[in-house]
């Protein structure tokens, strides 16, 4: 596979933002509704009393550590599994009793699922047969999917014959060629390496642009749901923690487990002395008096945690002229990661402060050392209030 | 590689050596001995002690050489080819072991399916029942299919009992019995090798075909039999060849009127004490039994090749 035709990520995510935002319209019908949907296995549940509405043209990624009910949930909506309680709808009608395959949505499976015995031709052209299409509408069909996704000249090939960026095409033009009301993905590149994934990813997104479709994604993977999806439902113990764009769940967590689940954070722990409309002010042991923009529903006196990101805090050596948002610590350790280093400073109280600095010019000799006294400072609006 | 010596050298010869165990095995439990039938097949039955000739005496020379050579003759091979007798013992053989694997297919798929759908903790249970009746000897339990089958035996028993017959239908002696005996005998022959197929097969494969908008039913032809096919043929081909050959079925429960080759050969041997007859049917049989090997292999090295 390479990246000739993948639009570059700068473009791609300019267009993503405002581009529709059709969960934000009130009226607005979904594509798919989950209402109150429960799925127990031997009493545990799996999936718990999740609502969701996913709208047409949208691409969704379900992010979640494993075992969190992403892929129970995406495969209640292919029909696998059968929910215990409430009601999945497409298109405003009931799904319950619809077997699989009759379900206008198609999946991609993590393992693909090729079917050993037929070439790629026989495995795209699977689902058409069972439509009982005319003869020539599948071979056109076939030779446009294959085309769209390089896969011209591979039609004799088994999959065993195909190299892991191939057979993950295949699937995807298994799953496409039907032209399903939703496409599911589940871990879509988890069999991919590093680089074949990124490419990929950007490949997924012009996909869904050109065919118009709607595609639901389950990833473990917070960085592939940040770069694919409009919206993003973050996942934990069966429940839907919250549901946002990727801006909003990486910048206005709402919980603390949301906040230390996508990204690195820092979370300090503090009581509210001041709550106003402009701001508010919280008392902490380990970083002294915070300032934040951001206002929570929390009363003077409550007890809160301020979400602070490592690339967020500005690391010098000598003592800031603010006397809020503001700390003063020792370094601990350095980890150099390339592109930039985590600093781990300690501050008062034993509270390990995580420091992301942009290694922006090419330094040898790193600013400070392990055992350097810092000051750690960040803007106002850096911090979010979590009450949660 | 370096040279004959050292320590690369003697792995060489080490793997040589594992290569070579099983063909010394082969040439001195197969090869020798089917030469000393084919030899045995040329010659003719005599009143003597061993009961043919030529035999050759190794002292003789080039004399005792040519006398042997000549007395050597395709005469037997004529005589089967001549004879209904033989012809059609071969032919109900086949006919016998085609017959019974297809029912040992149309039986024993359904168990492997079963065996491999059923719950992980099952099929430890059920793979033992399987091979559980290979603990006891096999001539036992035929023995014990002839008490079942005899005219007051547990069968007739269970079909007066259940007011299925009025009278006691006949089995032992009949071809009914032959293929109750075959289908029992060799079905895990059958089974196992297709369980491991589908045993392995991924279920969601299925999953996909009902994605794609395939009905169970249909998935189970489109998806789960193809995946199946090498372990049907590996079972139809461990079941024909040594059915073909059978000897003790047909010759406990089966008739006397009509005999596979296998009786046929028996009675020459031990029977007629015509050895070289005798021999001749067993290396027509080898020869039959080859060539679906034969064609069998090469199916499977083109389908290999196409493949690559």
């Amino acid at each position: 596979m390479n990246g000739r035709d993948v639009p570059p990520s700068d473009r791609t995510r300019a267009r993503t933002p405002g581009h529709c935002a059709p969960w934000a319209e009130p009226g607005a019908r979904p594509l798919v509704r989950f209402e109150a949907v429960s799925k127990r296995y031997s009493g545990v549940a799996a999936v718990d009393a999740v609502s969701l509405d996913i709208f047409q043209g949208e691409f969704f990624a379900l992010l979640g550590p494993s075992g969190c009910g992403k892929t129970t949930l995406l495969r209640m909506l292919a029909g696998f599994e059968t929910p215990d309680a409430g009601r999945i709808l497409l298109d405003g009608a009931d799904l319950a009793g619809v077997p699989p395959h009759r379900r206008p949505v198609n999946m991609m499976f993590q393992s693909y699922a090729l079917f050993p015995h037929l070439t790629v031709e026989g495995n795209v052209a699977f689902g058409l047969k069972q439509d009982g299409l005319p003869k020539q509408e599948i071979a056109a069909r076939i030779a446009d999917m294959l085309a769209l996704l390089r896969l011209t000249g591979l039609e004799r090939r088994k999959p065993h014959q195909l190299s892991g960026g191939q057979r993950q095409r295949v699937a995807l033009a298994r799953a496409l060629v039907k032209r399903p009301r939703v496409l599911l993905l589940d871990e879509p590149m988890a069999a991919l390496d590093k680089k074949l994934r990124s490419e990929t990813q950007f490949e997924l997104m012009h996909l869904k642009e050109q065919l118009g479709l709607t595609f639901v994604i389950v990833t473990h993977d917070q960085e592939e749901a940040m770069t694919v999806a409009n919206r993003i439902g973050v996942m934990n113990d069966g429940r839907l923690i919250q549901v946002a764009p990727p801006p909003e769940i990486y910048e206005q967590p709402n919980s603390r487990w949301i906040a230390d689940f996508v990204g690195d954070v820092n979370l300090i722990e503090g009581r509210v002395v001041e709550a106003v409309a402009g701001g508010m002010t919280i008392a902490s042991e380990s970083a002294g008096p915070l300032r934040t923009a951001h206002v929570a529903d929390a009363r003077p006196g409550d007890a809160v945690w301020v979400a602070l990101r490592p690339e967020k805090i500005g690391i010098v050596r000598d003592r800031p002229a603010s006397d809020v948002n503001r700390a003063v610590g020792e370094v601990r350790e350095i980890g150099y990661l390339g592109d930039h280093s985590i600093y781990k400073v300690d501050l008062a109280g034993g509270f390990v402060m995580k420091v992301a600095v942009a290694n922006m010019m090419r330094l040898i000799e790193r600013p400070f050392a392990v055992g350097d006294r810092v000051w750690l400072s960040w803007a106002s609006d850096a911090g979010v209030v979590l009450t949660q | 590689m370096s040279g004959p010596s050292g320590p690369a050298g003697s792995r060489d010869w080490g793997r040589r050596l594992v290569v070579l165990i099983p063909y010394l095995w082969l040439a001195a439990f197969f090869l020798v001995p089917f030469l000393i039938v084919f030899k045995l097949s040329l010659s003719q039955m005599a009143t003597a002690q061993p009961p043919y000739v030529p035999t050759l005496d190794p002292g003789g020379g080039f004399a005792a050489w040519r006398d042997f050579l000549a007395g050597l003759s395709f005469q037997n091979y004529a005589q089967l080819a001549g004879d209904w007798l033989y012809l059609s013992s071969y032919l109900r053989s086949v006919a016998i072991a085609l017959a019974s694997t297809a029912m040992l297919l149309v039986l024993g798929f359904p168990i492997a399916y079963g065996m491999a759908r059923a719950p992980r903790s099952w099929q430890g249970v059920l793979f033992m029942l399987i091979v559980l009746p290979f603990w006891t000897s096999f001539l036992i339990r035929v023995y014990a299919w002839m008490t079942i089958l005899q005219r007051d035996g547990l069968l007739n028993q269970a079909l007066l009992v259940l007011g299925i017959v009025d009278a006691p239908p006949t089995w032992l002696s009949t071809d009914t019995a032959i293929f109750i005996g075959i289908v029992y005998t060799y079905l895990p022959f059958m089974v196992l090798p297709i369980y491991a197929t589908l045993e392995r097969m991924d279920d969601t494969l299925l999953e996909a075909a009902a994605d794609l908008g395939c009905p169970r039913w249909k998935a189970f032809w489109l998806v789960t039999v193809p995946l199946a096919l090498p372990g049907v043929v590996a079972g139809s081909i461990l079941c024909v060849i040594p059915i073909v050959g059978e000897f003790v079925i047909p010759d406990l429960l089966g008739g006397s009127d009509a005999l596979m080759i296998g009786q046929t050969l028996w009675l020459e041997f031990f029977g007629n004490r015509d050895w070289p007859v005798a021999s001749a049917v067993a290396v027509v049989l080898l020869g039959l039994l080859v060539v679906p090997l034969v064609i069998y292999q090469h199916l499977q090295a083109r389908r290999l090749e196409a493949g690559r």
